[in-house]
């Protein structure tokens, strides 16, 4: 077999791989964008106690080693027979959400405060002036910084490789790397040029999904608000 | 007294009583009582940091007063089982920054309140958005954006945003010191046609005059209290206070005469 046979025949299980990798990425970020959301808003708004909560459970979630969260939820959470992709996504989520917190809670923040004002002087209870001004202005303004957090997970999935049985794009690529390294010395020649196609998986899904979000941006874009204050030369 | 406005006004629709506002250490207010009528309009004037904005905020709580109580129709505002919000909604408040909801088109700025608060249904809501920029004379600005317009036309979209929720009285604060020389004349032009047509108002400026042209009073604040009020002639030619005569004398010379209109 020529080298570039070699190489497909161990890309091609990649493919398959690549389900796995998206569903643990899209149900954490779902769990990271829902708790986020709420905690920034529990801490912008939210009383003495629920601030500190917030406070310490961002703390917690944003200091410990991603692999180490994944291994500690796996030990809780296998012996309730939790499924694998559920316990990743959590684990995952529930670490990122610690971050999206603080974007959300910086978007919210760079709200005016005249914002909040004006809608109350109507008579918006706080709930509506949140839902009505507050949040459509600061979901604009977290794309920017919610796209760093994105392409972050989506490395971070590929700390799912320690849990067992569950064969995302890391974990399919490094089965492969043993046999591969037995066909000497053509085999052992590929790993690199196959660790870098892994790589390329990868790319190409923070490339498409910042691409999408730049995309989102612009269709959000209010009119006339980008020129104020540009300096054109 | 302008012309037309003379017995028009009302009851007592404002009642402020002893009004006292401390942020950390800076007394702000110090005790401001004030009456207002149905369709009369005050012009408060005095330095800066004398409590004038924080005044306006007291009345309908933005900023919550420490001490003192405030009456809208007989209602107390600072009663703690008062809805605030059913309050604020009848009691417009116009901004010196405009405080234009920016992701929204100058039409939804106006209809938010509507259909949130009032309930209203979207197309009416819009329906009558749409009259209270024509009111303001923006109707051809409808569809633009706050950061697409300029300061006068911002605050006049803010003007007919109050409008729309058919408000017992509107509380301006310093509406036209963030504008462009050249600006404050339309502004200026919406608010005398308002009072004129009646609207009851609190108006803090130091646009000398249109509160010659308008007001029913002058109100003059320093220091945290009320020093004096008047209607303009009085304050105007022979005030009680040598402060009041000296401070208006100065923002006239700074001001000039001008009325906007």
């Amino acid at each position: 077999m020529s080298a570039p046979e070699i190489l497909w025949q161990n890309v091609r299980p990649l493919f398959d791989a690549l389900p796995v990798t998206l569903a643990v990425l899209g149900l954490l970020l779902v769990v990271g964008l829902t708790l986020g959301a709420v905690l920034a808003f529990a801490q912008t708004y939210g009383r003495r106690l629920l601030r500190h909560f917030c406070v310490g459970y961002e703390q917690l979630f944003r200091g410990i080693p991603p692999l180490l969260v994944l291994v500690i939820y796996w030990g809780i959470l296998q012996s309730y027979g939790t499924p694998r992709i559920l316990v990743a996504a959590l684990a995952l989520g529930m670490r990122s959400a610690a971050y999206q917190s603080q974007i959300f809670r910086g978007a919210i923040q760079a709200v005016p405060p005249g914002q909040m004002m004006a809608a109350r002087s109507l008579g918006m209870s706080r709930i509506q002036a949140i839902r009505s001004v507050i949040l459509p202005q600061a979901f604009r303004l977290a794309i920017p910084p919610w796209s760093n957090e994105y392409s972050s997970v989506v490395k971070d999935t590929a700390f799912i490789c320690v849990i067992g049985g569950l064969i995302d794009l890391t974990r399919q690529a490094f089965m492969k790397l043993a046999p591969l390294s037995m066909l000497r010395p053509i085999g052992t020649q590929l790993i690199l040029p196959y660790l870098i196609i892994l790589g390329l998986f990868y790319l190409a899904l923070t490339y498409g999904g910042n691409g999408l979000l730049a995309l989102l941006e612009r269709r959000l874009r209010i009119p006339g608000f980008e020129m104020k204050g540009k300096v054109e030369r | 007294m302008p012309a037309g406005k003379e017995g028009h006004l009302g009851d007592v629709i404002l009642r402020v009583e002893d009004l006292h506002k401390r942020y950390g250490k800076d007394e702000v207010l110090k005790g401001v009582s004030l009456e207002l009528r149905r369709g009369e309009t005050k012009v408060i004037i005095g330095p800066s940091g004398t409590g004038k904005s924080t005044l306006l905020r007291c009345i309908n709580q933005l900023s919550v007063p420490d001490k003192g109580r405030v009456w809208l129709e007989g209602v107390e505002i600072t009663h703690a089982r008062t809805n605030i919000n059913h309050i604020r909604a009848q009691v417009g408040f116009v901004f010196q920054d405009f405080n234009l909801f920016s992701h929204l088109t100058a039409l939804h700025n106006v209809s938010l309140g509507l259909i949130r608060v009032r309930k209203m249904a979207k197309g009416a809501a819009l329906e009558r958005a749409r009259e209270e920029l024509a009111r303001v004379g923006l109707a051809e600005k409808a569809c633009s954006y706050p950061a697409e317009l300029s300061g006068g036309q911002k605050q006049r979209v803010s003007i007919a945003r109050a409008l729309a929720m058919d408000p017992k009285l509107i509380l301006f604060d310093e509406p036209t010191s963030a504008l462009d020389p050249e600006l404050i004349g339309e502004v200026l032009e919406v608010m005398i046609q308002l009072a004129c047509g009646g609207m009851t108002m609190i108006v803090v400026s130091h646009e000398m005059g249109f509160a010659r042209a308008v007001a029913d009073k002058i109100i003059f604040m320093e220091g945290g209290g009320i020093l004096e009020e008047g209607t303009p002639t009085e304050l105007f030619t022979c005030p009680r206070c040598e402060r009041t005569g000296q401070f208006l004398r100065k923002i006239t010379e700074l001001y000039g005469e001008t009325d906007g209109a």
